[in-house]
C-alpha cells in the first residue's frame, strides 16, 4: 500500500475530512430545491474518504469506516427502493413524494429526502468500492 | 391506483437491494433470489389478469402528469412480456442454485440477476422512450458485469465484443432519441405518437425510424450486426447463458415492436420492406452459421439469431395475422430456447463438456434427459403439437397470404435446417457411444439428489410450458390475437396513456 507519509498530506487530511463531510452533509440535506442533493454530496464524502486513505493507508480507513463499502451500497439501493413505497399507502403511483413535519423541531421530513440518502450511501459505497479494489490490486 | 403495473419492477429491485445488503449470507441469499423471482412471476401473472379484463393500464410515476412525468403502461404484449420474464427469472433461479459456483455468489451474482430482471420488467412496462434507454443501460450494466463473472479469458474476448456492440446500438439509440425530442418536443411514446402524425417531413422521420431500427436491430441481433451474440454467450456460467438467451435479444425484438407499431407506422413501404429483408437475412445467416459450429451453446447462439428473423418478420409483414405470429412466437421461443441452454448445462454437468465430439451415450445413462431434450428441440424445429408448429404455422401463412414468397421460402427452409441442427445435437450428445475416454480427464463430481432436483425442476417446468403452448394453442392464440389488435391499433395506447393524466393533451 502507498503511504505517502508527507507530513502535510496528513495534517491537511486530518484537518480536511470532517469539513469534507459536513460539506456532504449541507449539500445532502439542502439539496431538494437547490443545488446539491445525494449525488454530489456521496461524491464530496467520498473524496473524503479517499483523500484519509491517500494520507493514512487501507487500515486505518477501514478502521475508521467500520463497515464495508458494499453494505453502503446495498444499505443505500434499499432505502432507495423503501422511498417509493409510502405512496402506495396513501393510494397514491409509486414515487409521489411525501411530506410529513415532525413537530418539536418543525424540519419537514420527505421520501425525496430518503431517496437522496439512498442514492448518497449507493455513491458513497460505489466510488469507496472502486477506490479500495484499485488500492488492493497495488503490489506495494 | 393499479401496483401491479409497477410492482414487476420493484420487486427485483428490492429483491437485487436486499440481496446486496445479506451479501455475507449465502443461504439468505439463495432464498431471496427463489422467493423474489417467485414474487415477480406472481405479480406478472396478477398484472397479466388485469390487463385482460380492463384494458391497457396506466400509471404515472410520482403523480407527475403525462406527457410530463414518466407514464408506465402496461398493455397485453407488455404484460405477455413480463409473465415470460417471470416465468424465465424464477426458472433460471432455481437452475443457479445448482449450477453458479461459491465464487460466483460471492461476487454479487444473485444481485446482478435481479438488477437485469428489473431492467427487462423495466423496458417491458415503460411508457417513454429515454427511460427505456435507461432500462436498456440497467440491463446492459447488468448483463456485462454477469458476462465477465469468473474473469475467464473466453469471457474477456466475448464480453468485449459485446459491450462494444451494444454501446454502439446505445450511442444510435440516444442519439435518435434526441433527434426525435428535438423535432416533437416529448419523450412520452404515446404523446410523440400523437405528434409525429402532425409534422410535415416525412424524410427526418424516415431517417430516425431507420436509426432505431438500427439501435434496436443490433440489441435484438438481427442481421448485420448479430455478431456480437454467438461470440460471448457461450462463454458465462450456464444458468447467465440460459437467462441472456430467452430475455437479453427478446427486448430489443419488443423494442421492434413497440417503436413500429405505435411511432413508425406511417411509411410502412419503405421501413417494413428493410425490417422483410433484414428478418430474412437474419435467419438464414444464423441457421448456417449454428451448422458449421460443434459446441452445444455455439448451436444454440446461433439459433437465437435464426429465430429472432421469425419475430421480426411477423412485424415487417404488418398483418394482423403476422404480429398475431410475431407475439405468439416470442412466448414459444423465450421459453424453449431458456430450456435448451439448460438442458445443455446439465449435460455439461454431468460429461463436463460442451463439444459435441466429446459427449455421446447419454441416451443410454439418462434416457429422461434425453427426452427433455427432444421437447424443446423439435419444438424449436416447428414439430407438432408442440408450441413452435403454431408459431411457425401462424407466421408462415402471414407470409403467403401477403404473397411474400420469397420470405417464406426461407422460412420453411430455415424450418428444416433447424431440424438438422437440432438432429446433430441429438445423434451426437446423446446417441452415439461415447467417445474413448482421453488419457488426463479430471473425474466429475457426482451429481447428489438434491442438485438432481435443482437442475431438473426448471427443465421439466419449461418443458410442460412448451406442451402446454402447443396441446392449448387456441387460447394462446386469442391471447397473442388480442394484443396484436392493440399494437395494430394505438390511439388505444394513446388514449390510456393521455387520458390518465386528467387533462386534454394540446
Amino acid at each position: 500500500m502507498v503511504k505517502s507519509g508527507t507530513l502535510i498530506l496528513s495534517v491537511a487530511a486530518r484537518l480536511l475530512m470532517p469539513l469534507q463531510l459536513l460539506f456532504s452533509l449541507f449539500l445532502l440535506l439542502r439539496g431538494h430545491d437547490e443545488p446539491g442533493g445525494g449525488f454530489i454530496a456521496g461524491l464530496v464524502a467520498a473524496g473524503a474518504f479517499a483523500l484519509y486513505l491517500f494520507a493514512y493507508g487501507l487500515t486505518a480507513t477501514r478502521a475508521m469506516l467500520r463497515v464495508s463499502p458494499r453494505d453502503l451500497v446495498g444499505l443505500g439501493l434499499f432505502l432507495g427502493v423503501l422511498s417509493t413505497l409510502p405512496a402506495w399507502w396513501n393510494d397514491q403511483a409509486f414515487f409521489t413524494a411525501q411530506w410529513w413535519t415532525i413537530p418539536l423541531i418543525d424540519y419537514k421530513f420527505s421520501t425525496p429526502l430518503i431517496f437522496d440518502i439512498g442514492v448518497y450511501l449507493v455513491v458513497l459505497g460505489s466510488v469507496l468500492t472502486a477506490v479500495v479494489a484499485l488500492v488492493e490490486n497495488d503490489p506495494d | 391506483m393499479r401496483p401491479e403495473v409497477a410492482l414487476p419492477i420493484l420487486i427485483p429491485l428490492m429483491a437485487g437491494a436486499t440481496s446486496l445488503l445479506f451479501w455475507r449470507l449465502r443461504l439468505a441469499q439463495r432464498l431471496l433470489a427463489v422467493g423474489g423471482t417467485g414474487a415477480l412471476l406472481l405479480t406478472s401473472l396478477w398484472l397479466l389478469h388485469s390487463v385482460s379484463r380492463d384494458g391497457i393500464l396506466v400509471m404515472q410515476m410520482g403523480d407527475w402528469p403525462a406527457p410530463f412525468g414518466i407514464s408506465l403502461v402496461a398493455d397485453l404484449f407488455g404484460a405477455i412480456m413480463v409473465v415470460l420474464t417471470g416465468i424465465i427469472g424464477f426458472a433460471v433461479a432455481l437452475y443457479s442454485l445448482a449450477t453458479i459456483g461459491r465464487g460466483h455468489e460471492a461476487f454479487g451474482y444473485f444481485p446482478l440477476m435481479h438488477l437485469l430482471l428489473a431492467g427487462v420488467a423495466g423496458a417491458f412496462l415503460t411508457g417513454d422512450i429515454f427511460n427505456l434507454y435507461v432500462w436498456f443501460e440497467v440491463m446492459l450494466v447488468a448483463s456485462f458485469a454477469l458476462l465477465i463473472l469468473g474473469s475467464e479469458k473466453a469471457q474477456m474476448e466475448g464480453a468485449i465484443k459485446y459491450v462494444t456492440l451494444n454501446l454502439l446500438s446505445s450511442v444510435i439509440f440516444l442519439s435518435a432519441v434526441g433527434l426525435l425530442y428535438g423535432m416533437v418536443g416529448t419523450l412520452n411514446m404515446a404523446d410523440i405518437a400523437q405528434r409525429l402524425s402532425q409534422v410535415e417531413e416525412s424524410g427526418m422521420i424516415d431517417v430516425l425510424a431507420v436509426m432505431f431500427m438500427v439501435a434496436f436491430g443490433i440489441k435484438a441481433a438481427a442481421f448485420p450486426l448479430f455478431f456480437w451474440l454467438p461470440a460471448s454467450y457461450h462463454t458465462p456460467p450456464v444458468a447467465v447463458s440460459a437467462l441472456f438467451a430467452g430475455l437479453l435479444t427478446k427486448v430489443g425484438v419488443y423494442a421492434l415492436f413497440r417503436v413500429f407499431t405505435l411511432i413508425f407506422h406511417q411509411n410502412p413501404g419503405y421501413t417494413h420492406e428493410i425490417l422483410v429483408w433484414g428478418a430474412g437475412l437474419t435467419m438464414l445467416s444464423g441457421v448456417l452459421g449454428a451448422a458449421a459450429q460443434y459446441e452445444f451453446r455455439r448451436i444454440l447462439s446461433f439459433h437465437i439469431v435464426s429465430q429472432i428473423g421469425y419475430m421480426i418478420l411477423g412485424l415487417a409483414l404488418f398483418t394482423p395475422l403476422a404480429l398475431i405470429g410475431g407475439v405468439f412466437y416470442i412466448m414459444h421461443h423465450i421459453i424453449v430456447k431458456t430450456n435448451l441452454f439448460l438442458v445443455s448445462g446439465f449435460v455439461n454437468r454431468l460429461r463436463g463438456s460442451y463439444d459435441l465430439k466429446k459427449l455421446g451415450g447419454l441416451y443410454r445413462t439418462h434416457p429422461w434427459l434425453a427426452i427433455l431434450f427432444l421437447i424443446p428441440a423439435l419444438s424449436l424445429a416447428g414439430m407438432p403439437p408442440l408450441s413452435g408448429f403454431f408459431a411457425k404455422f401462424i407466421v408462415i401463412r402471414a407470409g403467403i397470404e401477403a404473397e411474400a414468397y420469397g420470405v417464406t421460402f426461407i422460412a420453411l427452409l430455415v424450418g428444416l435446417l433447424t431440424l438438422y441442427s437440432m438432429i446433430k445435437i441429438w445423434a451426437e450428445v446423446f446417441w452415439k457411444s461415447p467417445p474413448e475416454p482421453g488419457e488426463n480427464e479430471p473425474e466429475l463430481a457426482p451429481v447428489s439428489q438434491r442438485e438432481m432436483w435443482q437442475l431438473y425442476a426448471p427443465i421439466v417446468g419449461l418443458a410442460l410450458c412448451t406442451v402446454f403452448i402447443g396441446l392449448n394453442g387456441q387460447p394462446i392464440y386469442e391471447l397473442a390475437s388480442a394484443s396484436a389488435d392493440q399494437l395494430l391499433d394505438p390511439t388505444r395506447y394513446i388514449d390510456a396513456v393521455m387520458s390518465d393524466s386528467g387533462e386534454v393533451a394540446p
